[in-house]
């Protein structure tokens, strides 16, 4: 039952992502009828795939459109805002090369593979701070600092509010 | 209009610069990696966003495809570096290498 569920949402976010795609090609809407056929004939078949690998172990709360309203609120503002402040930050050490590197480990307590993967992407794309691994048993966070103030950190001084974001949005 | 696009392509290609010059001032792969594919993501983000305002603001088919095809490539930019990057750092880190002139690996330590 969960396997179906995952492949009919797969089919509809790769089809969905394929209309995109051909937008004003033809006269059926805004699409011609070869790429409506044919895009549905490939999200069918590539999604087939994502039934063995992305919804392996988790449920499918993540169709909830709740979740996607908070995680696209998240990109824009809080994800957004910490981004361009930690750009600065590198930028401002590329030029002076003012730098203390070193790998920190932290406990951001996520139990979900998505809930970690949301963090471990948000923290690699927040420049001065790199995912370099994670236990999947403990759920403990290696994380790559390239100025490190703190060898024994908590979870907010890594990432700031990402952990709490993460759990809001996947668990 | 114009100047508000050029402004946002200036900011894009500063930052795409500073990544490019990162990868000759720092030490070692993952440092790197902080300056490379960081500073290449905001730049991106900022040269990608100027597509986008000019595809929606010429408008019609033509502009259109171009909006919705650069958002398209923010996207998967979005989903695929930090992917790419993790998986680089962590190989590196795999094979052997260590971080230069770290102050704490807690990674060496667990194994």
């Amino acid at each position: 039952m969960r396997r179906w569920g995952a492949w009919v949402a797969g089919a509809v976010f790769i089809y969905a992502i394929y209309l995109l795609l051909t937008l004003w090609t033809g006269k059926v809407g805004v699409w011609s009828l070869g790429e409506l056929i044919g895009g549905a004939v490939i999200a069918l078949l590539g999604a087939i795939p994502l039934t063995h690998f992305v919804f392996k172990r988790e449920d499918l709360r993540l169709l909830q459109p709740h979740r996607w309203i908070l995680f696209i609120f998240y990109l824009v503002g809080p994800f957004f805002l910490s981004m361009a402040r930690a750009n600065i930050d590198v930028a401002y050490r590329v030029i002076t090369g003012k730098i203390r590197p070193g790998i920190v480990r932290f406990q951001p307590h996520l139990k979900t593979d998505f809930g970690r993967t949301l963090l471990a992407n948000s923290i690699t794309l927040t420049p001065g701070t790199l995912t370099v691994d994670v236990d999947d048993s403990t759920g403990e966070f290696y994380v790559h600092w390239i100025y490190v103030r703190d060898p024994e950190p908590r979870p907010e001084d890594v990432c700031g509010p990402f952990p709490s974001w993460a759990r809001r949005i996947a668990e | 209009m114009k100047v508000f696009l050029y402004a946002l392509l200036a900011i894009g290609a500063v930052f795409n610069g500073l990544g490019a010059f990162a990868l000759l001032r720092f030490p070692d792969v993952y440092t790197r990696i902080h300056g490379a594919t960081k500073c290449t993501t905001f730049g991106s983000i900022f040269s990608i966003v100027a597509v986008v305002i000019y595809g929606f603001v010429k408008g019609g088919g033509e502009g259109g495809t171009l909006a919705v095809h650069a958002l398209l490539a923010l996207f998967f930019l979005l989903i695929t570096n930090p992917t790419g990057s993790h998986a680089l750092a962590r190989g590196a880190h795999r094979a052997g290498v260590r971080p230069v002139g770290a102050v704490v690996d807690k990674l060496e330590e667990k194994k």
